[in-house]
């Protein structure tokens, strides 16, 4: 089955055309890997699946479990289970990160027509995911990401990915800046969440991260488009040569 | 944030924004020296207050109306306005609910306030606040109109020879505590409106805290303003003895009204050595309309004196209605080692306009004070810090840390910041921060990608900025004033 079929999207920032005719499917279960120089437009991509504004869709199809994503607005995509974790999460001053998750989750489960949970149920929860990422329980009660290391704020975004088990995870770069126990811990959230009925959309700069979660699919996106795909040998390929090749390839086509 | 979301969520009506058609028994419009006298009159005022109440109209009579404040008003007709108006249920005490003017029922209902608290507010003979647990919860001394209808817990209270009621009533039975403090720490001659209400003061609070005693409860006031065209002058008194604590709750909503309602409110805080007052307070005058007709004018004169050694006064307040508020709750700070604090949120939507801020006076050795304001600003609000820290030569090894944030939400509002500081000393420390942010798109697009609506998404923004100050005040009062916020925001985004 389908997770994520994107056919032919263009899609505009500021005016300005950075998807250009991409093409993607996501099967259920699987894990891809999104590679690319930097400006390719995978945070775009990124963006513009989890419906941020200004990030507009000028043609194309994206279809996400049969539905059409792009008629959805952004809560309503989350609740339908697709989870962004940012390359740069932003602080929230004065919302604490505890409350914050449970306005989260109990929003999510509302949307799905689920109870609420109390806070009994939210804290076995909480206790339950906090021993599969391994975040400093401190960071809870500390506002959304303020005054978080670059480390921490990645954590906790695994860490919150895990407490809303979503159906489609998108990871933008968040390797990047990990020392290597920070590393384990992201590759033991997406791996956890591993399951026929979910998938993952990593993006990263590092085949190193790929070690850990081993990718179905790798794509190579270029000047906004998927220019190349392969297995996970494509990601060691990049990393010995670089994207020249690639570039050049495209560019005789 | 897109204007169409600022739209969405700013636009609301004021909820509460009715009318309750109680008889009044007004006096007919106009202000000179007979309308003063009658007002002395009908309420048995002794001869020493009638003559404070004419030295201060005399004295208003050659003022004029102070133009400094970044707010913009058509002139106020003074002649045009009521000057005494009392419910006439005051006469006869009701004996329970069922005696109760329906419509002052309906009135309670609206403004929501607890079951077991309408019988207490609306005078029944023999009810209480607070469902009985003994010296728990809140007592409560409601203003209806100008005159007290209701004072409650005053037993348990006077055991402890604690005294709080209404003004007039203070000026029966306590002349002398009145008579002592009465316009000690704001004078009859401190201001335009100061003046004004000196001169027509029509009923307010009363407290005092006996020395080494700790209030056990939260005191509180509630107020409304409701008979048409008649301002409104409270007064407000509360002393605190040699190490006594007391905790002090004001809050007020009023209905809906097109005519501008002249609001010019007094109120005076005097520590004694080691004592320690916290005046919280949520406001929630009627704001005017979207188009920026009608809504209460706002103008009040809030001080504190920390007159003895290690007193502290603290003002938490919660501003969000009103069309146009004109207030600085100031602290002056007497006592060696005494503390003054400002926490304020202060929240301006539509045409709304507040100039508010504070003034921490350093005059005793080592005094400390510390400023932190919030200030919100949505459709074309337009929100005013006005603050001044001054720190006298004798006041050696004083220190002031002073914050002021502002958030802005949409292109048409409007924040500015005015600190004035005068030190007067080399051993003193005065630290000022100002921020202004706007309601960034970054954090909203962050919390809706986690399922959290976009209204929802704003509020708890909207009530991560205003943190510092919501936590200083009382757990209830915290409650009220974040549903507060969210109502007076919402359709603000969108
Ligand atoms: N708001 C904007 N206005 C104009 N250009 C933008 C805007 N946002 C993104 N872009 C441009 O779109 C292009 C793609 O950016 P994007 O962030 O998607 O790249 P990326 O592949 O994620 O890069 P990196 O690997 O550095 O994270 C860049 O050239 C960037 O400058
Ligand atoms: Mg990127």
């Amino acid at each position: 089955m389908s997770m994520l079929k994107i056919e032919n999207l263009h899609a505009t920032v500021a005016g300005k055309e950075i998807l250009k005719g991409l093409d993607l499917e996501v099967k259920a279960g699987e894990v891809h890997a999104i590679m690319g120089p930097n400006g390719s437009g995978k945070s775009t991509l990124s963006y513009l699946l989890s419906g941020r504004d200004g990030y507009e869709a000028t043609a194309g199809r994206v279809s996400y479990q049969g539905k059409d994503l792009l008629a959805m607005n952004t809560e309503e995509r989350a609740a339908e289970g697709l989870f962004l974790a940012f390359q740069y999460p932003v602080a929230i001053p004065g919302v604490n990160n505890m409350y914050f998750l449970k306005a989260a989750v109990n929003a999510q489960r509302k949307h799905r027509g689920q109870p609420e949970l109390d806070a009994v149920e939210f804290m076995a929860l909480v206790d339950e995911k906090l021993r599969l990422v391994d975040l400093k329980r401190e960071l809870l009660s500390r506002a959304v990401n303020d005054g978080f290391s670059g480390g921490e704020k990645k954590r906790n975004e695994i860490f919150q990915m895990a407490m809303l088990e979503p159906k489609l995870a998108i990871l933008d770069e968040t390797d990047s800046g990990l020392d290597i126990d920070a590393l384990k811990a992201v590759a033991d959230g997406v791996n956890a969440l591993r399951s026929p009925e979910r998938s993952s959309l990593v993006i990263t700069h590092y085949q190193r991260l790929l070690d850990y979660i081993v990718p179905d699919r790798v794509h190579v996106l270029v000047g906004g488009r998927i220019v190349k795909s392969g297995d996970k040998s494509l990601a060691l390929e990049l990393e010995e040569r670089g994207y020249g090749w690639i570039e050049k390839e495209v560019g005789a086509v | 944030m897109s204007n169409e979301q600022i739209e969405r969520v700013t636009k609301k009506e004021y909820e509460w924004g009715f009318v309750t058609p109680i008889d009044s028994d007004i006096i007919p419009k106009g202000l000179n020296e007979e309308v003063i006298r009658m007002i002395s009159t009908k309420k048995q005022e002794p001869d020493w207050l009638l003559d404070y109440r004419l030295k201060a109209f005399r004295h208003w009579l050659g003022l004029t109306e102070p133009v400094w404040p970044k707010v913009h008003y058509p002139p106020v007709d003074f002649q045009e306005i009521s000057y005494y108006a009392a419910p006439k249920t005051d006469k006869d005490r009701p004996k329970s609910l069922d005696e109760v003017d329906p419509e002052l029922l309906a009135t309670y209902e609206k403004l929501g306030i607890p079951l077991h608290e309408r019988a207490a507010l609306a005078g029944v003979v023999g009810a209480e606040s607070g469902g009985g647990e003994g010296l728990s919860g809140i007592a409560v001394d409601a203003v209806f109109d100008s005159v007290s209808v209701a004072t409650t817990y005053k037993d348990k209270l006077s055991a402890l020879g604690i005294v709080f009621c209404s003004f007039s009533e203070a000026v029966k039975e306590h002349p002398e505590l009145v008579r002592k403090y009465l316009g000690t720490v704001v004078p009859h001659t401190d201001n335009f409106y100061a003046a004004l209400n000196a001169a027509v003061f029509s009923d307010g609070s009363f407290v005092y805290v006996p020395k080494g005693v700790r209030c056990p409860m939260e005191l509180s006031t509630y107020f409304r303003i409701n008979a048409s065209g008649t301002g409104q002058f409270e007064r407000t008194l509360l002393v605190a003895d040699e190490g006594a604590y007391v905790s002090y709750l004001e809050g007020c909503t009023a209905p809906q009204r097109d005519e501008n309602q002249l609001h010019a409110a007094v109120v005076e805080l005097i520590a004694m050595e080691r004592a320690e007052i916290k005046y919280s307070t949520v406001q929630n005058w009627y704001p005017g309309d979207a188009e920026g007709r009608g809504g209460i004018y706002n103008f009040v004169t809030k001080r504190g004196l920390c007159a003895g050694a290690r007193s502290k006064i603290s003002w938490t307040q919660v501003e969000t209605g009103s069309a146009i508020t004109w207030k600085y709750p100031s602290c002056v700070l007497k006592g060696d080692d005494s503390v003054g604090e400002f926490y304020s949120v202060a929240l301006t939507n539509n045409f709304q306009q507040a100039d508010t801020g504070t003034k921490m006076i350093h005059l005793g050795k080592r005094t400390k004070s510390t400023i932190v304001s919030k200030g919100i600003s949505a459709g074309r609000g337009q929100n005013s810090y006005r603050g001044l820290v001054r720190i006298a030569r004798q006041a050696e090894g004083a220190r002031n840390y002073s914050q002021c944030d502002s958030l802005l939400m949409g292109p048409d509002c409007g924040a500015h910041t005015f600190p004035y500081i005068e030190v007067k000393n080399t051993s003193s420390q005065v630290e000022h921060e100002a921020t202004t942010s706007k309601i960034s798109e970054d954090q909203l697009f962050y919390l809706r990608q986690r399922g959290i609506s976009e209204e929802d998404a704003v509020n708890m923004i909207v009530n991560g900025f205003c943190k510092e100050v919501f936590r200083e005040l009382p757990m209830e009062f915290a409650v009220e004033a974040q549903k507060l916020l969210e109502v007076s925001l919402e359709g603000a985004v969108g």
